[in-house]
């Protein structure tokens, strides 16, 4: 019996660990297809992160800040987009640059604030599944709307207009220029669409998961989040297989002194990465990233 | 299209005025910001001056502390340029940096031999850490056509962690202490004949003298780079990767030796921080010098030379950073003006850009009338 508690256990923390990369994954990926390689998700997570729980502690409501954090994460999307979508300064320099801005800014203006956390809602009946229940039925409200943002997103990608436009911008940006697309338009609307999504993420880890801001608070889970889409081959269900994946490696490394194993936790942190770089060596063939990702787009020959 | 009546000289054109108003304009404009930040949360801009000046140029040690910082971010913007040169956009020199320390560390502390032997061997061997840890992305590039830009971003975590694994193990890095004591996860103190000479005396000018390792390889891969036929055929790949192959330039040596090169820079700059400042490896011996020394290499636009004032610059905003936590300003206020400042620096040349493309479609307009 203790042995289906701990599996349990294990299986709760890695879906709680998983949820808020699981959000941003879901903007990367349409970020990735249509073309920009977004590195500033970190720093939309992290101001996502710090908006949410200053929202909720300005208006007193946890939901609020959930609001706030989707929004801070858009104006950082807006800046990225402005920068190298409009301007065409190199995207990875603008995402570094941002990383380092956001995270200077968010250390910069944290103040300490009471603990405030979204509602817990919990399905009556599905929550009582055995092992899986707990995990998928038993959390704070914004985790339910990761159920719908999902389909959602793969239906706005693979099955609308709008959709087959950015993946068009983002695996030959001068075709699609030539049949009409404007690619820079489309990749600053993916980039608007993957800021919000990691504000969500970030909101979700400060104002749902932890309660508080602190510094650094992402941690590098941006980063993480770039290494799921790849691991992920740039297909959706793989992106969400990796944020899951990811999330056991986390979840096991806390737990596992607790069950008293013995396994590298060095291997564990760094295994989103390694497993990344294997997918993108292995398997060359169906990990193939769209062909124009992160290549700025001049209309003009070339 | 009206000519001046008076002929000015060359500088003073209307086009390079408003290119230098703009990056006036911008620079303003984040500094604006960065005081709105400051005075919103309640500090008083002068005195954060102040204290920025204090920390980074007000008196010989503080200037010593400032050249001492730029060294480093010299080191890692060079490597970065050389890269990007050949074409390639290598961003993990975070994690270059910190394998390059690492290997500087077994070296230092595990090589026997005289003094003027192992001070030099334990910079080289931070310089080939570095390199060998680039050379990984180099190989997965030519061999499974692996984006160099991921590879090296991801490399950087990887290396964080292999760093972490090796000072948590005794057999490795990890400190020896006496039975009893709880060992930290940091090597052991590099001995005194491994710690690079400093110049002058304490309480006046005294800097390391990787200053002038930073200030002789700069100048010498500013040099290759321009005037020597690997120069050219680094430049020519960069600029058409094409055109390079019809000519012969093999990219596997070329682009590839780049990328070791700028990994041998980053681990260069990790010994240097090893064998001056901090003189036992710790995790948080790196401290952002890759990520800042590369935005240092963004803002010369690839120009060896311009990276040496930037790097200075940055150096001693990284200085008074230190001094700031004294007037009660968090010093991430320095991350903060750094990357205003980046943005501010990029943001004229990209905007005169997009408006150079949007002038043909005017011009013609203008030339038929």
């Amino acid at each position: 019996m203790s042995v289906i508690n701990d599996i349990e256990l294990i299986t709760a923390s890695a879906v709680r660990l998983a949820m808020p990369l699981a959000f941003a994954a879901l903007g990367e990926w349409i970020a990735e297809r249509a073309g920009t390689l977004n590195i500033s998700v970190e720093a939309m997570m992290l101001g996502g992160a710090f908006t949410a729980v200053m929202g909720a502690a300005a208006t007193g409501s946890a939901s609020a800040g959930v609001v706030c954090g989707v929004a801070a994460g858009a104006l950082i999307a807006f800046v990225h987009a402005c920068f190298s979508h409009r301007l065409t300064v190199n995207t990875y320099v603008v995402g570094l640059t941002l990383n380092v801005l956001v995270l200077g800014l968010t250390s910069f203006l944290l103040v300490k604030t009471e603990s405030r956390q979204v509602d817990k809602l919990t399905i009556p009946y599905l929550s009582d599944i055995p092992i899986l229940g707990p995990a998928l039925f038993d959390q704070r409200w914004p985790a339910y709307l990761l159920f719908g943002l999902i389909p959602l997103g793969w239906w706005l990608v693979h099955r609308s207009r709008w959709g087959l436009e950015a993946r068009a911008a983002g695996e030959n940006p001068q075709s699609a220029d030539v049949t009409g697309i404007d690619v820079n338009k489309r990749r600053r609307q993916a980039l608007l669409i993957c800021g919000a999504l990691a504000g969500l993420g970030g909101a979700y880890l400060s104002v749902a998961a932890v309660g508080t801001f602190n510094s650094n608070m992402t941690a590098g889970r941006g980063y993480i989040v770039i290494a799921a889409v790849i691991f992920g081959g740039w297909t959706l269900r793989g992106t969400i297989a990796g944020c899951l994946l990811f999330g056991a490696a986390d979840a096991t490394r806390l737990a596992l002194p607790a069950l008293g194993f013995e396994l590298n936790p060095e291997l564990l942190i760094a295994s989103p990465y390694l497993l990344a770089l294997i997918a993108m060596i292995f398997f060359a063939k169906s990990h193939r990233g769209p062909a124009a990702l992160g290549a700025p787009f001049v209309r003009g020959i070339t | 299209m009206s000519a001046p009546t008076t002929r000015l000289p060359a500088v003073f054109t209307p086009a390079r005025l408003s290119a230098l108003l703009l990056y006036a304009v911008s620079f303003v404009v984040a500094l604006v910001l960065a005081t709105a930040l400051v005075t919103v949360t309640g500090h008083s801009m002068s005195d954060t001056l102040l204290a920025l000046y204090q920390g980074s140029l007000d008196g010989g040690a503080s200037i010593g502390q400032s050249l001492d910082e730029a060294t480093p971010l010299l080191l890692v913007a060079v490597g970065a340029i050389v890269c990007a040169m050949a074409g390639l956009f290598n961003i993990g020199q975070e994690g270059q940096l910190l394998i390059g320390a690492m290997a500087g560390a077994a070296v230092g502390l595990f090589v026997p031999g005289p003094a003027w032997l192992v001070l030099p061997l334990t910079l080289v061997g931070a310089a080939v850490g570095g390199a060998l840890w680039a050379g990984i992305p180099a190989v997965l590039f030519y061999w499974r056509k692996v984006d160099v830009v991921i590879s090296t971003l991801l490399m950087v975590f990887l290396a964080q962690q292999v760093a972490s694994y090796a000072i948590n193990t005794p057999s490795l890095l990890q400190e020896t202490v006496e039975k009893g004591q709880v060992a930290s996860p940091q090597s052991d103190l590099l001995p005194d004949a491994v710690q690079l000479p400093r110049l002058g005396e304490y309480p006046d000018l005294t800097f390391g003298y990787g200053v002038f390792i930073a200030l002789a390889v700069t100048v010498v891969l500013a040099v290759l780079l321009k005037y020597t036929r690997w120069g050219f055929r680094l430049r020519m790949l960069g600029n058409n990767p094409v055109a390079a192959r019809r000519a012969g330039v093999r990219a596997v040596v070329f682009g590839g030796g780049a990328l070791l090169l700028s990994g041998a820079g980053a681990g260069l700059a990790g010994g240097v921080i090893l064998t001056s400042t901090s003189f036992r490896f710790q995790p948080g011996i790196s401290d952002n010098v890759g990520w800042d020394g590369l935005l240092v290499a963004l803002v010369a636009r690839n120009h060896p030379l311009a990276a040496i004032p930037i790097a200075v610059f940055f150096g001693m905003l990284r200085a008074g950073g230190g001094f700031l936590a004294s007037t009660g300003v968090p010093r991430y206020l320095v991350s903060v003006v750094t990357a205003l400042l980046v943005l501010a620096a990029v943001f004229p040349a990209a905007y005169a850009e997009v408006r150079k493309r949007r002038r043909p479609a005017t011009a013609p307009a203008g030339a038929t009338a």
